[in-house]
């Protein structure tokens, strides 16, 4: 992939957190405060993007929080260190031909590839646009970004802006989802928002209760409990 | 079971794939005496690792980033809709996952665990007897299986009470009995363990399909309503709903799978050798062409290649890799769908499903994470022999359920939105808990059937990690099919009115609506390797013996010349002991063809 944009990061960075003082920026250190986690994979930059995007997918609302508080970007971050990331879920074979979407993905890009690509040219169109970064831009002109990416008018460095964002949706609602040991799901609030009891798995006195509203909350999987994840994140099943 | 540290000697068998049908015809094999080394492409598993509460019921590992399933970055396949179209790489997991590692798909499954209708093995004549020759659609390859439900009868049941199969029947030696699906054909005997209990969604089904008029009944689920031991001495114990049958291995012993049904029998036999991460390249052939030799693998554990011979070669891996492993061996002579001359690749089917949804009021919930993977409720008055097809203008029917198994967040948050519903944001947001909370879903799960245009072949660009070409499928949906699937669809929607649902989401094919790879459908593929009655139509005759090559048995769905309205496992094993029944008892005495070509 050849960069069609270099920016330097920094006074971009700046202009970002400025311009935008209600959205805390992400700070250096990790204490399990989602807010507060240290990206490995992405830069201050991608990081601060993929911050303000996931919430616009998945926003804070009357139903709970939003992408942020539950860890998503953190959780993305994560998934960028694993067999996953680097794409050896995925057959990688060339040739890359482009076919009817019916015929799926066939891009030679793995998940790596597709964020570190596209980000940094969206913040590039945002600048010329709208004058400022993705992440410093009001909700309203985020969604607009978000719906040229979704429905491919936008197109960056050959990765169709339609690739990037189903895999940003995707691992957003992973990261929404899944167990909160891979860092997403913060306390359980995505699991207690769709009612879902997580890692019970015993409904022996629960098969049919008419309709009753399912009683107790969720539970997650003791922190240990898995060696997949996270402490074995190079394992190689991800 | 033989150290696979000392190198197998010459066994009397090879078996290619530790799945249902290679592991049954093991069993068979080694119980008539004979030495079987069974290859595996994958790793071995158990449920005292794989099936470990709680890391086996983690989504994101489990289904999502899919580890029980086949590895593609070592090798896929390509897909296209159309002949005149380049086929693309299947490059992620999606319309379909076939498993990989000791169990096959068969420790993945869900557990729905049907036997066929007896039109499902003569549908051909079937369908001419009742409504004539000129009923078949042109460039329909419509087949016999070449076997009888009377004949497959005992081998059904038989696979019954080793996979532990929970379900009521209707009609037992001639005397009705039960609740079962009134038009399920005659049995020899009652299921092993009582039906599984209604989920509430399940329970609404059940209700509303008798008051529209139809006939409700458990689906046979091979999930074990109770504690059970099988003839084997192979213990499961209770289901408990958690939720974890498809894509997962089960916590606690009550789904069947070759690992908790079968091999722990066979691994105690000194007569069986499980070799794992044996990847099988080639059936090698004997000069003539008629004879297998053995087999050329790779050991993936050292990676160097490796051969083995034997008498007898049974090729029983997942449907897709016994129709490459024919194709890349030259065994039979592959599929020509210009000259419609050839069998390896002919007949390749799938599954016409389409997944409806029905919203409750807001005071139901409808707890959709609590399931089992076979339990559920069906109606078959679109399936059963007796329908009228003649007035329904298709071939082929399907069954209606609600098969609740379990709904896990991730897979509920990617699946709602779309189709002109928001996909992101608040309002998805909102409608992804609704949905969660209030709906469920129910499914056309129809058959499929065989067209002149709809095949597999190699793919002439792609290549699998050990430089071989990849198989190439072409498929797409047909106007037979859609239509089955749209009428069917319709009469979902006469029954979640009679339920009181506050919203329906019909979902049927649409004409012209190409297959879809990215969007998961079943892992129910069939075909390519059929059986049947003649040499110029099938690969196998009836008893699963190739009719080219008298020592290679090919065991599977690849043997049904179509799609049935049923999930094929049932069928796969019971054609398996039917298979395993006759090589003891004649191929044995009398090695060669067994049905003159």
């Amino acid at each position: 992939m050849g960069g069609a944009a270099s920016l330097s990061s920094t006074p971009l960075l700046g202009r970002a957190a400025q311009a935008n003082p209600d959205q805390p920026a992400p700070q250096p250190q990790d204490d399990g405060d989602p807010a507060h986690y240290k990206p490995t994979f992405f830069n201050q930059e991608e990081y601060l993007f993929l911050y303000h995007a996931c919430e616009r997918l998945f926003p804070q609302d009357e139903n709970g929080p939003g992408a942020q508080a539950l860890g998503v970007p953190r959780f993305i971050d994560k998934q960028m260190n694993t067999p996953y990331g680097l794409g050896a879920l995925w057959y990688m074979q060339a040739p890359f031909v482009e076919g009817p979407p019916e015929l799926g993905y066939q891009l030679p890009y793995t998940p790596r590839d597709l964020y570190r690509g596209a980000i940094t040219p969206i913040n590039t169109h945002c600048l010329i646009r709208y004058n400022a970064l993705f992440a410093a831009l009001p909700p309203e002109q985020q969604d607009n970004v978000l719906h040229a990416l979704e429905s491919n008018t936008l197109r960056f460095n050959d990765i169709p802006g339609a690739a990037f964002f189903e895999q940003l949706r995707t691992n957003t609602l992973e990261g929404a989802f899944s167990d909160p040991a891979y860092g997403g799901n913060h306390n359980m609030e995505g699991w207690k928002m769709m009612g879902f009891p997580g890692a019970r798995a015993d409904f022996m006195d629960w098969i049919n209760q008419e309709g009753a509203p399912y009683p107790f909350g969720p539970v997650g999987m003791p922190p240990k409990a898995n060696p997949y994840s996270p402490a074995f994140q190079n394992d190689e099943e991800g | 079971m033989t150290d696979e540290t000392s190198p197998p000697k010459r066994p009397d068998v090879l078996i290619i794939g530790a799945g249902w049908a290679g592991s049954i015809m093991a069993k068979e094999l080694t119980e008539a005496g004979l030495t079987v080394t069974m290859l595996e492409r994958g790793h071995d598993h158990s449920t005292a690792v794989e099936g470990t509460y709680p890391s086996s019921i983690d989504e994101l590992r489990g289904a999502v980033r899919k580890r029980l399933f086949q590895k593609l970055s070592r090798t896929s396949l390509t897909i296209r809709n159309r002949p005149d179209q380049t086929a693309l790489p299947y490059r992620q997991l999606a319309a379909f996952l076939p498993g990989e590692g000791v169990g096959g798909a068969g420790l993945h499954w869900s557990g729905c665990h049907f036997r066929a209708t007896e039109d499902d093995l003569r549908l051909r004549s079937a369908t001419i007897e009742r409504y004539g020759q000129k009923f078949i659609p042109k460039d329909m390859h419509l087949q016999d299986y070449g076997v009888t439900y009377k004949e497959l009868e005992p081998f059904f049941d038989k696979a019954e009470k080793v996979f532990g199969t929970s379900g009521e029947a209707a009609s037992v030696r001639g005397q009705k009995t039960g609740k079962g699906n009134i038009f399920a054909p005659d049995r020899s005997d009652h299921f092993p363990l009582p039906p599984m209990a209604d989920t509430f969604s399940a329970s609404v089904f059940r209700k509303a399909a008798a008051e529209t008029g139809y006939h409700p009944f458990s689906i046979p689920a091979a999930n074990a309503s109770q504690p059970y031991t099988n003839p084997y001495g192979c213990q499961m114990g209770p289901c408990n709903f958690c939720g974890y049958c498809s894509g997962y291995a089960c916590y606690l012993y009550s789904k069947a799978s070759p690992n908790v049904n079968i091999l722990p029998t066979l691994r105690r036999d000194k007569r069986f050798t499980l070799i794992t991460e044996a990847q099988v390249l080639e059936i090698m052939l004997d000069d003539t062409r008629k004879k297998a030799t053995g087999v050329r693998y790779a050991d993936l554990k050292i990676q160097s290649e490796k051969t083995l011979e034997a008498d007898l070669v049974i090729l029983s891996a997942f449907q897709l890799h016994n129709v490459h492993l024919m194709l890349v061996s030259g065994i039979g002579k592959p599929y020509d769908p210009v000259t419609q001359t050839g069998t390896i690749g002919r007949n390749f089917t799938y599954q016409t499903i389409t997944s409806s949804r029905i919203w409750l009021p807001k005071d139901r919930f409808t707890s959709q994470f609590v399931g089992a993977g076979g339990a559920g409720v069906a109606i078959d008055d679109f399936n059963q022999p007796g329908f009228d097809r003649g007035k329904a203008g298709f071939i082929g029917g399907s069954p209606i359920w609600v098969n609740q198994a379990g709904l896990k967040p991730i897979a509920a948050a990617q699946g709602s939105g779309g189709k002109g519903e928001p996909r992101w944001g608040s309002a998805y947001k909102s409608a992804v808990i609704d949905q969660y909370r209030h709906s469920f879903g129910i499914d056309a799960h129809g058959s499929n059937m065989a067209y002149r245009d709809v095949y597999l072949d190699l793919d002439p660009t792609w290549r699998n990690a050990y430089g071989q070409p990849m198989l190439r499928m072409t498929f797409t949906w047909k106007d037979n099919d859609i239509r089955m699937n749209q009428y069917v669809v319709k009469h979902i929607g006469d029954i979640a009115q009679t339920m009181g649902a506050t919203r329906i989401g019909l979902n049927s094919l649409q004409q012209g609506q190409p297959f879809d790879s990215r969007v998961y459908q079943t892992t129910h593929l069939n075909g390519g390797v059929i059986m049947g009655e003649n040499p110029k139509t099938s690969a196998l005759n009836r008893y699963l013996q190739s009719w080219d090559v008298s020592n290679l048995f090919v065991i599977g769905s690849s043997a049904f010349p179509q799609g049935m309205g049923y999930n094929p496992t049932g069928l796969v094993a019971a054609l398996a002991y039917w298979s395993a029944y006759h090589i003891r008892r004649t191929y044995l005495r009398n090695p060669g063809p067994m049905v003159s070509a």
